[in-house]
């Protein structure tokens, strides 16, 4: 052990001192790291209202902390240490970027549990990650898309080229096409997560390439507005939240972030004193993914969603269910065999039938 | 008409109402920076405006109110700017970026509250059959009032700066301060008006983004428009209709990169997200390396305060 | 009436106290904010001030506030150089990502070659890529007489595509079963920035500050090019007399500037952030715009300015988390600390008389951008 490793060892015994007493309180801290502010409308805001579930579910048992707008790497890091520090008794970090600097402050706190949404590293024992199947949402907005289309081009908003987006749009365009064999599917990736300007650029630019049905997997609820103002020509999708005031239309449904049961559970397991480092992947079933109301849709496609939101929950439908070919035509996945979740996870190419390139 | 999959009309109309933000704020601040100040703060002045131009909206139920409340937002916001660095005679650039800063916090502190309502709806002006021409109509006669405000006035600007004695004030108290107090101008006062109008610019072209082109509340709606807007003044070398170049192109390559990969380019998404900043870029190193030097220059006395002890 | 008055030199005395009246009117105008928002506002003033500092976990914060600071300082230095010359390089946070993307690059290609080599290599590619990122704008200025302002500010935007293009594409952890994001340096000896000693914040990054603030400090002082860099924004004309060539001098502080930002690039991506990532960039580039301005564009003021800066980042941060403020209402209090150490900077140039009668106008100009 060099003289490094000793300072560090003894600097962190100190914070284990503070720690310990933490621990002694009675009360439950559970802290948030947001990557947004609690009112963007989208991600944030969603892990947001689940807080305030959570909240109402535990009364004064659990003391409730967040701090938002955290950017990813160094600032990441001092927000958990000071959380930790400051007695949290489980730490959720909200956002893929959060990753390891999550990892790094756990290695310091072993008697905090940290849980990270929609990453894949667990390095040590008090790290959980979560996240949701989102593309069991996608796969419904897939179908509805694929029939309600009148011009068989069906659009995707895309943000970043990483493996959760391409997974929506693979699941998406696969069930669109399921029930409609000329659909084709139009991306745009907006190089953004949030920028409301440009996505409803993005939304217009698909309508005039003659898109009818657009699903937005960016933050804000731009390209829904930019979608109302083609009354009703075009129909979208909310996202991250119900996005209920376009309703019925051109909101026809929405894919709803609750994280509230995943929370509620973990700091009940932590209350309970048995919590455990897993990796959660909810979905419908769970409630984790909620598909919203439906609404301006006729009664046949309504029935028809419905039908594949339910054989999702029961687990009778998986939405990659084989034969399917990747986009340079080499077998993925056999008839009847289902996704891996390890291919999913990591997904990084487009299912066939897909024109236009992954960007690189 | 039709290119690969892309109708020109439809651009040339949607891009019309992108630069729209981008435009006023940037005539606003052209006007500012021609009377010698530096306001850094055009991004702030924007998002005041949206918050401030939505809530008067909502409120009144009136888009036009909306847009008056806009342009007092941006206004009020940039008053602190002018008392700053005229009155108290602050360094103009770090209090432009302050005040970006305090804006950006202020309006999503204004917000809270008006995430997922809807505004009252800007609609289009009503030119009845004229809309019907072939083309020109919708190029022409589709939009709502604030994309031909936006043009008006640019020649309002034009106009106001080349062949007035308001014009003539501004120009000089930008060009040598020194010289124009000599006269018996009010320096300090013509940049007042100045630096209230170029706030109350940038406050309209907010209210555009939350009331017409993203009909919505959100913190951080103008996400970076601000930005676009001060660099659109740089690339128009002070001169109003280049303004209306300026945001044009840039509205219009945003536009098209997005209009490219719907119709499914084979152009690396990459290369086509980058593509309206370098182009702006080149367009600008063509124009400045071809004229003569001393008409791409700014204001003499841009960015310095003036005290006049007596 | 009341006017100001030219001092004919600047007040000691209010050049040391403005700060500090400053941050006294701050406390009161933004204790009334704290108060309107339904917070006790003399503990939110204490956890943003004084905790960071004294408070229970100091001994954590004060290394943090070096962190956070460390970048600042070192990109507002390089700026004040070129800002002195009246040459605007406003997109330091380009140059910021540039010199991490291609340190980073540089170290991640010898991966996982262990060397005492590779790590002075990146600083090396580092530096480079901040200064190459510069050196457009310069170039495109001096041979094509086009605006740094735009050219600066346009290429930050497409240094963050660039980034984007890494995190995903080539740059990304071939280990990261296809995530975004590079491997993380702090599991690659040869090319991290750890801490120097543990606890106290200091990594090269922090070393490099403070280094370059005593370098430029001597350069104003007492080089020749601090004195071409000084007459070249007071008086251009004059400068030109003095044989100082405008080109060379645009080409040089460009490229300082530049290169720093890349640095503080470099040494943060390997360092405190890890890794190269979509959003890696925080805005230092911009913040670094109002730390240069705060501190009087001198290297010993940017010093303080930055970590004046830096204190209302963690400080803020505490409050919004211990105190449920929302982070808004900290950046609101920010611009607001800002305005009034602005504000009251007029006291050390000038007085506050009452009006009287004088002769005749005598007009003084005061530069506003030095």
């Amino acid at each position: 052990m060099n003289r490094r490793h000793l300072l560090a060892t003894a600097a962190f015994g100190l914070s284990l001192a503070f720690g310990g007493a933490a621990l002694a309180q009675d009360k439950t801290k559970a802290c948030f790291v947001y990557i947004g502010t609690v009112t963007d409308g989208g991600w944030t805001q969603a892990h947001h209202t689940a807080v305030l579930k959570a909240q109402e579910h535990f009364g004064d048992k659990v003391d409730f902390m967040w701090q938002e707008s955290v950017p990813e790497g160094a600032d990441a890091e001092r927000v958990m240490t000071q959380m930790a520090l400051g007695g949290c008794d489980i730490i959720f970090s909200t956002s893929f970027g959060y990753m390891d600097p999550t990892n790094a402050v756990a290695a310091k706190f072993p008697d905090v549990k940290f849980e990270h949404a929609t990453g894949f590293k667990r390095e040590h024992p008090n790290v959980g990650t979560y996240n949701a199947r989102f593309y069991e949402g996608r796969a419904v907005e897939g179908v509805i898309a694929g029939r309600m289309t009148k011009t068989n081009k069906i659009g995707y908003i895309a943000s970043f080229p990483i493996p959760e987006v391409i997974m929506g749009i693979n699941s998406y365009y696969l069930n669109a096409k399921k029930v409609n064999p000329a659909v084709e599917i139009s991306v745009v990736w907006a190089y953004t997560w949030f920028d409301p300007a440009k996505e409803a650029d993005a939304a217009k630019a698909l309508i005039d390439a003659g898109v009818d049905v657009i699903a937005a997997h960016t933050d804000s609820t731009a390209p829904l507005a930019e979608i109302a103002k083609t009354d009703g020509k075009v129909i979208g999708f909310g996202q991250a939240s119900d996005m209920a005031e376009y309703k019925p239309s051109p909101r026809v449904t929405s894919i709803i972030d609750d994280w509230s049961p995943y929370y509620i559970k973990q700091i009940q397991s932590v209350i309970d004193g048995n919590w455990e480092s897993r990796d959660t992947w909810d979905g419908i079933k769970e409630g984790t993914v909620g598909i919203g109301e439906f609404t301006g849709l006729p009664d046949d496609v309504k029935a028809e969603a419905e039908a594949l939101r339910d054989g999702i929950a029961a687990g009778t439908v998986h939405p990659f269910t084989g034969p399917i070919k990747k986009q340079d035509g080499s077998d993925w996945l056999a008839d009847g065999a289902t996704a891996p979740d390890g291919d999913l996870l990591g997904m990084n190419f487009y299912v066939e039938g897909i024109t236009g390139d992954i960007p690189k | 008409m039709d290119f690969g999959g892309i109708n020109p009309v439809v651009l040339i109309a949607s891009l019309m109402v992108a630069a729209v933000p981008i435009m006023l704020a940037a005539l606003g601040e052209l006007v500012v920076e021609k009377s010698g100040v530096l306001n850094l703060g055009v991004e702030g002045m924007m998002i005041m405006g949206a918050i401030c131009g939505f809530m008067a909206a909502v409120h009144t139920g009136s888009p036009f109110l909306g847009f008056i409340g806009g342009a007092a937002g941006g206004a009020v916001l940039s008053l602190v700017f002018a008392v700053l660095t005229q009155g108290l005679l602050a360094n103009q650039v770090a209090t432009g970026l302050a005040l970006t800063l305090f804006g950006l916090g202020l309006s999503s502190l204004m917000g809270q509250g008006y995430n997922g309502i809807k505004p009252p709806l800007t609609g289009a002006v009503p030119f009845g059959p004229l809309r019907d021409i072939p083309v020109l109509g919708r190029i022409l006669f589709s939009h709502d009032w604030v994309v031909y405000f936006s043009i008006a006035a640019t020649a309002l600007v034009w106009w106001v700066l080349k062949a007035t004695r308001l014009g003539l004030v501004i120009r000089a108290v930008g060009e040598n301060h020194d010289a124009a107090h000599a006269l018996g101008y009010k320096v300090q006062r013509v940049r007042l008006g100045c630096i209230l109008f170029g706030g109350a610019m940038a406050g309209m072209g907010g209210a555009y983004i939350s009331l017409a082109r993203v009909p919505q509340w959100t913190d951080g709606i103008t996400a970076g428009a601000g930005w676009i807007a001060l660099a659109i003044v740089v690339f128009s070398s002070w001169k109003p209709w280049r303004i209306l170049i300026g945001a044009y192109l840039f509205g219009g390559i945003s536009q098209l990169q997005l209009s490219l990969q719907a119709s499914g380019s084979k152009i690396p998404v990459g290369y086509l997200s980058m593509a309206p900043y370098l182009i702006t870029i080149l367009v600008l190193v063509i124009m400045s390396s071809g004229r003569a030097k001393a008409s791409l220059k700014a204001p003499a006395a841009l960015g310095q305060n003036f005290h006049a002890s007596r | 009436m009341l006017t100001l008055e030219k001092r004919p030199t600047p007040s000691r005395f209010w050049t040391a106290a403005t700060p500090v009246v400053a941050v006294l009117l701050t406390m009161v105008a933004g204790g009334i904010m704290f108060m309107l928002l339904g917070k006790n506002p003399f503990e939110v003033i204490r956890t943003i001030f004084w905790d960071p500092l004294f408070g229970e976990f100091a001994w954590y914060l004060r290394a943090q506030l070096l962190v956070k600071a460390g970048p600042l300082i070192l990109i507002a230095v390089g700026l004040s150089l070129g800002f002195r010359a009246g040459i605007w390089n406003i997109g330091a946070e380009g140059q910021y990502i540039m010199g991490a993307v291609i340190g980073a690059a540089v170290g991640l290609a010898a991966f996982p070659t262990e060397n005492r080599l590779i790590y002075p290599v990146m600083v090396l590619a580092g530096a480079f890529g901040g200064w190459f990122w510069a050196m457009i704008p310069a170039i495109l200025k001096t041979r094509f007489n086009t605006n740094e302002i735009l050219v600066s500010l346009m290429l930050v935007y497409v240094a963050q595509t660039i980034l984007a293009m890494a995190s995903t594409g080539f740059l990304r952890n071939p280990e990261g079963s296809g995530f975004p994001g590079s491997r993380n340096f702090s599991n690659y000896k040869a090319a991290s920035n750890p801490e120097l000693i543990a606890g106290t914040g200091m990594h090269w990054g922090v070393v490099a500050a403070f280094v370059t603030v005593i370098a430029a400090y001597v350069l104003l002082q007492r080089h020749l090019l601090g004195f071409q860099i000084k007459l070249s924004g007071q008086a251009p004309r004059a400068a030109r007399f003095h044989g100082v060539n405008p080109t060379k001098l645009t080409v040089l502080c460009m490229g300082i500037s530049g290169a720093l930002a890349g640095l503080a690039g470099l040494f943060e991506v390997t360092g405190p952030a890890g890794q190269i990532s979509i959003d890696f960039n925080v805005g230092y580039g911009f913040t670094a715009i109002i730390v240069a301005f705060l501190g009087r564009l001198n290297p010993i003021g940017i010093l303080l300015a930055g970590l004046i800066m830096a204190l209302t980042y963690i400080g803020g941060e505490m409050a919004s988390t211990n105190l449920g403020l929302p982070s808004a209402a900290i950046q609101a209090f920010q611009g607001m600390l800002l305005f009034f150490l602005l504000a009251v900077d007029v006291l050390s140039n000038y007085r506050l008389r009452l009006f009287t009668a004088g002769a005749g106008p005598a007009k003084t100009k005061t530069g506003g951008a030095s």
